[in-house]
């Protein structure tokens, strides 16, 4: 088990390193820089342009640059923001709570409909609703997110009224129910495409459970149909969607990213994006690096929860 | 409906038919099966793969596939706990849920694959107890490790909390055994339960087997395609080839005057030790099993027969006739090679 943590932190360090590589490079490749906003204040010269470039450690070279960003960050001194000088761990930390609580919320959602969804599909294969949901499934993933939160917004909020467009909270209000119907529309176009995944992989581990022989024994054995489908058919075709779950989380992440936009929740999926319009390098890598920590956690947990949910794995 | 039942019958099968619709058409994997089966008696049910003994067995307690992928037909007929006639393929889903596991119990072939990987023993043993008879958690637990030790589990009590892939495939037969004894049944049907396991063990689960129905007095419908099985356990053989039952008899009238050619062949072909004989080359019934999805008009086993005649045997299906009391035979040459007059 130590051995098996010891090999997983070991390869997590590298990849996090191959990810700021690789980050920073196409970050410095993107035309245009930080400079860019300074260039449209009236009287600024070339020179002192220059002066601000060397005061940012614009000047030196790549190399030097990322040497420095990276020394500084493995002592956890995240440099500040281009634009507000705030630290760049506070930053992100004030844009955290919203996009957990969307991917959170988003992934019980999607969890419980996909199992849902993929359980019944399986038991009742190739019927209508097996179907349907083969076809709903094949909408959902081939219809980017963006289009489907401009729907959301245009069927709900424009033309029935019944929810708000966006944002986190109505100013003046911040009611447990004011932030819960701001959460549906976007919590439930960032489930779509997961719940279109799950309930696919549920379906094919739900199929192959269905045949076992120990579900046959169950049945054999006089136990009620009910409790053949939860105890011996959906238990053990769970056991290998902990894994989808781990994998499914920069999916969620990078969705996340998609529809904070389209419903303007202040989570880090924005900052991310604007970050990025503004070349905020700082903010940019340092939401680069904490999402890639996010993924690894996610993973690893995943992986620890198997080890402990199915008793035939021992992790070492 | 005719409820008729003989009245010294636990298990009586009527005309006993399945058949699988696919893609690829109909399949007839069983045919006219009837048989009885008395308390406390075992009865063999040979032949090779694909001759319907399996599916036998899973029609008795309707766990074949629900239709319209397979239908079945024909009558089962069980004797109650209260000596009630149950007509089982009529039986409301419920009710027949409620005498599988109490009052026919099954064990499988595969050992290995039959437990469920991520419960405990003690749970998947438990789980039978407390559908069937109910109770508190400890005295359901104690009941297990009782059945664990009455099934030779050494350490039972440590047992309950193993998981199926801590035991060999022994030790799981034996546990699927204690399950299936968990309430008691009045007929247990062993759908090949030795055949994935090594030839030590394997006659360690005989012999178990034969002690747990000699104490509890259960019957026994025994599937195998090992004669020499067979041999040791049966009170009356059932040898069915092509979904059809082609010879039914008692075990000694079956070895010793074996009335179908294909019981014959089956015979001829088990190796034996013999120390006075010369060497004889073991003899192999030529040919395969027919095709289910195109079974020749005639007798099943016409093609491979080495009596057959033609145009007679290949015109139409024999009839399972009665050539002693208890001993049923089809084949339409039965008394000439009974007379020694093979043609």
């Amino acid at each position: 088990m130590s051995r098996f943590l010891f090999h997983r932190l070991a390869q997590y360090l590298v990849l996090l390193w191959l990810v700021s590589v690789i980050g920073f490079a196409v970050l410095h490749l993107a035309p245009g820089g930080p400079l860019a906003q300074f260039t449209l204040i009236p009287g600024m010269t070339a020179e002192q342009l220059q002066v601000i470039a060397h005061q940012m450690g614009l000047d030196r070279p790549l190399p030097v640059q990322y040497w420095e960003w990276f020394r500084r960050m493995m002592v956890g001194e995240w440099g500040r923001s281009y634009r507000d000088s705030q630290p760049v761990l506070y930053v992100i930390g004030a844009h955290l709570w919203p996009t957990l609580e969307l991917m959170l919320s988003s992934s019980v959602v999607a969890v419980l409909l996909g199992t849902w969804v993929g359980v019944l599909g399986a038991i009742r294969r190739y019927s209508v609703f097996d179907y349907l949901a083969t076809i709903g499934a094949m909408v959902a993933l081939s219809i980017p997110t963006f289009w489907f939160g401009l729907v959301f917004i245009y069927i709900f909020s424009v033309k029935l009224a019944w929810l708000p467009p966006g944002n986190l909270y109505t100013i003046g209000d911040g009611s447990f129910l004011d932030y819960a119907r701001h959460l549906i529309a976007p919590c439930l176009v960032l489930a779509l495409v997961t719940i279109a995944i799950w309930s696919r992989y549920m379906r094919a581990s739900m199929l192959e459970v269905v045949n076992q022989d120990y579900v046959r024994t169950a049945r054999a054995k006089g136990v009620p149909e009910r409790a053949v489908l939860v105890h011996h058919t959906i238990r053990n075709a769970l056991l290998p969607m902990i894994t989808i779950a781990g994998l499914q989380l920069p999916t969620l992440l990078s969705g996340a990213l998609v529809t904070e936009t389209v419903f303007t929740w202040p989570g880090m999926g924005r900052l991310f994006l604007d970050s990025i319009g503004y070349r905020d390098y700082p903010v940019v890598m340092g939401i680069l690096m904490f999402s890639a920590m996010l993924v690894l956690i996610g993973n690893l947990l995943a992986d620890l929860l198997y080890a402990v949910s199915d008793p035939r794995i021992r992790l070492d | 409906m005719i409820t008729a039942m003989a009245p010294d019958a636990l298990l009586q099968v009527d005309d006993l038919a399945v058949r699988f619709h696919g893609d690829a058409g109909t399949v007839a994997a069983l045919n006219g099966v009837s048989f009885t089966v008395r308390p406390g008696e075992t009865v063999a049910l040979v032949g090779e793969s694909g001759s319907g003994k399996s599916v036998t067995s899973l029609a008795i307690m309707r766990l074949t596939p629900p239709p319209p992928g397979c239908r079945v037909t024909g009558r089962v007929m069980l004797r109650g706990a209260a000596g009630e006639a149950l007509d089982l393929l009529a039986l409301p889903a419920e009710a027949m849920r409620s005498l599988r596991g109490s009052r026919i119990a099954m064990i499988f072939q595969e050992p290995m694959t039959s437990l469920n990987p991520v419960l405990t023993i003690g749970d998947q043993i438990a789980e039978a107890i407390a559908v069937h008879r109910g109770g508190a958690r400890a005295a359901v637990l104690d009941a297990a490790a009782e059945l664990l030790d009455l099934v030779g589990i050494p350490e039972p009590r440590a047992r309950l909390s193993a998981y199926p892939h801590h035991l060999s495939g022994g030790m799981r037969q034996r546990v699927m055994i204690a399950i299936a004894l968990s309430c008691d049944p009045a007929l247990l049907i062993a759908d090949e339960p030795t055949t994935a396991l090594d030839v030590t063990v394997q006659a360690q689960i005989l012999d178990l087997l034969r002690r747990l129905q000699q104490r509890t007095g259960m019957a026994v419908i025994f599937i195998t395609h090992n004669l020499g099985v067979v041999a040791e356990i049966a009170d009356r053989v059932m040898v069915m080839y092509a979904g059809r039952v082609v010879e039914q008899a008692p075990r000694r009238a079956l070895f010793r005057s074996p009335l179908m050619p294909y019981t014959a062949g089956l015979l001829r072909s088990v190796p034996r030790l013999q120390v006075t004989a010369a060497r004889v080359a073991l003899e192999a019934i030529p040919g395969n099993v027919p095709d289910p999805t195109d079974l020749p008009p005639g007798c099943a086993f016409a093609p491979r027969c080495g009596h057959v005649q033609v145009g007679r045997c290949d015109a139409a299906m024999p009839a399972l006739e009665v050539a002693e009391p208890d001993h049923l035979v089809r084949c339409l040459r039965w008394r000439d090679l009974a007379s020694g007059t093979p043609g």
